[in-house]
């Protein structure tokens, strides 16, 4: 697979790879894809006190496209409120990493990955507030 | 390491500069068409062609007359399994095959299902060995071609062909093997056999060559795929590629002579690679049977890692994956699948093949490359 600079880039210096506690009250999860379809994305976000997300993580099995697309939503989500950030589409990450469309799905898991995540730090929240 | 280290040596292999050497002559010099045999050039010509036929027949022991030159092994399993077909159609319209056949078998046989035929895939035990016991049972009196492959690409694993051939045989079912990643690094044997693929990229020689051995005593007929001029006994037409076919004489003549030491290298290659993944790394397997396999191929699954993500780690090393990322079709290998490996050790598998110009420093560099890659992957992975 020929792929852009910038997924070689996030592959080689991928940033923000770890975890943040899941217990956490501020850290909303979302665990995505499945191991026996060859990619599993955890993907996490902390937000602060004015609903702004101050961190996020990664941890990724898969190929090359799986790896750059989810240390590249980290970058993207960092500083966006949760509404902004619920609208980071697939499209606009396969069109900055040049996915070929093979890999389009990658760029798939990364909007589900964010989506979900939100939605686990909304549930969290919702729960404690109810 | 400046250059790039190759090991996929089941994908092709780098022509011999012996091979070369043999061919060039026949390209420029020696161009006649071994067809024309009324003249000198053409005479020159069909006499490399000959001495190339009786090499090619001397690696898998037959006879020179029994060799015809394709294109490459999969005009040969395509002229085989198409081929018998549809001449013994009178006689029955069952074919049997293994899961593990290579895609141009395994296609051959799908296109004949369109013709009418009944085409089994008997599964494989989970060393990739075929049970010989499976196959007889599934022979009936509607069996007419049996192909089972001697040695395959992707799990390096071997099958014990001459049992197989022998059950035929004796239900006067004819055999053939793909022989394409054996001949030349173990011993086959056209004893028995009916018809046998042969390749020649495989072994040395140039892309574009091959070789079908098909038995004359009892004759084994074949209704041809090309029709013309009638070379090689009517069974496949065209103009003989004379430097071609040279070229995989020639290749057929180095690897019977250096097979053993050949042989001996690779083995020991294998085993300090083998070790050495293991000795560095936990949660990996080998696939396939651990002994009955050629050593110039293995196929690890590194738990908790994808392929691809490996290969794109070590751009340098020529390495392939049973992973879907690196296939146009998304499924991961349908040969690992045939073994029963876990789907996500499959995609999890790397294929690292090596051969006669590998280096000892090559192994020493490939294996630590992997086992950096592997572990820096590990670091970064949910499932690990």
């Amino acid at each position: 697979m020929k792929y852009s600079e910038r997924v070689m880039d996030l592959y080689v210096n991928p940033r923000n790879i770890g975890s943040l506690d899941e217990d956490d009250n501020d850290v909303g999860t979302s665990i995505v894809g499945a191991p026996s379809c060859g990619d599993v994305i955890k993907f996490q976000i902390r937000v602060d006190g004015e609903g702004r997300i101050s961190e996020a993580k990664f941890k990724t099995f898969g190929c090359g496209a799986a790896i750059a697309s989810s240390a590249l939503i980290t970058d993207w989500v960092q500083g966006k409120t949760l509404e902004d950030a619920k609208h980071i589409k697939n499209r606009e990450v396969a069109e900055y990493l040049s996915l070929p469309p093979v890999k389009a799905h990658c760029s798939v898991l990364a909007e589900e990955a964010v989506n979900k995540a939100i939605e686990n730090y909304l549930e969290k929240k919702g729960s404690r507030n109810g | 390491m400046q250059n790039a280290v190759y090991m996929d040596y089941q994908a092709t292999t780098p022509c011999d500069p012996r091979v070369l050497a043999a061919m060039i002559p026949y390209f420029c010099e020696e161009f006649g068409n071994s067809g024309s045999s009324s003249h000198v050039m053409g005479e020159r010509a069909s006499e490399a062609v000959e001495k190339a036929r009786a090499q090619v027949a001397a690696l898998i022991k037959c006879h020179s007359a029994e060799i015809i030159f394709t294109s490459g092994a999969t005009e040969s399993n395509n002229l085989a399994l198409l081929g018998a077909a549809r001449f013994y159609r009178e006689r029955g319209n069952r074919i049997i095959i293994s899961s593990l056949e290579h895609k141009c078998v395994l296609e051959a046989a799908n296109s004949l299902k369109r013709e009418g035929f009944e085409v089994v895939i008997l599964p494989v035990q989970e060393n990739g060995v075929l049970d010989p016991a499976v196959l007889r049972e599934s022979i009936n009196e509607k069996t007419i071609l049996v192909s089972i492959m001697a040695v395959n690409n992707e799990i390096g694993v071997i099958q014990p062909v001459a049992e197989i051939g022998a059950i035929c045989r004796g239900r006067g079912v004819l055999f053939h093997s793909d022989a394409a990643q054996a001949v030349g690094k173990i011993d086959v044997d056209a004893a028995s056999m009916d018809l046998m693929s042969i390749s020649g990229h495989k072994i040395y020689g140039p892309k574009g060559i091959g070789a079908l051995f098909v038995r004359m005593n009892p004759r084994v007929r074949l209704t041809p795929l090309l029709y013309g001029g009638g070379q090689e006994r009517g069974f496949r037409s065209g103009t003989i590629p004379t430097p071609l076919c040279v070229g995989l004489g020639e290749a057929c003549e180095l690897s019977q002579r250096e097979m053993v030491a050949e042989s001996l290298k690779l083995t020991e290659f294998k085993n300090y690679f083998i070790r050495k993944i293991f000795d560095n790394l936990e949660r990996v397997q080998l696939n396939g049977d651990q002994e009955l396999r050629i050593p110039g191929c293995l196929n690890f699954s590194f738990e908790g890692v994808e392929g691809e993500g490996i290969m794109l780690g070590m751009r340098d090393i020529c390495v392939s994956s049973g992973s879907a990322c690196t296939s146009a079709s998304l499924e991961p290998s349908y040969v690992l699948k045939a073994l029963s490996v876990r789907e996500d050790l499959a995609h999890s598998s790397l294929r690292i093949g090596f051969g006669r110009f590998t280096t000892f420093e090559e192994i020493e560099y490939a294996s630590s490359r992997i086992i950096e890659v592997v572990k820096r992957l590990r670091e970064m992975s949910p499932i690990w």
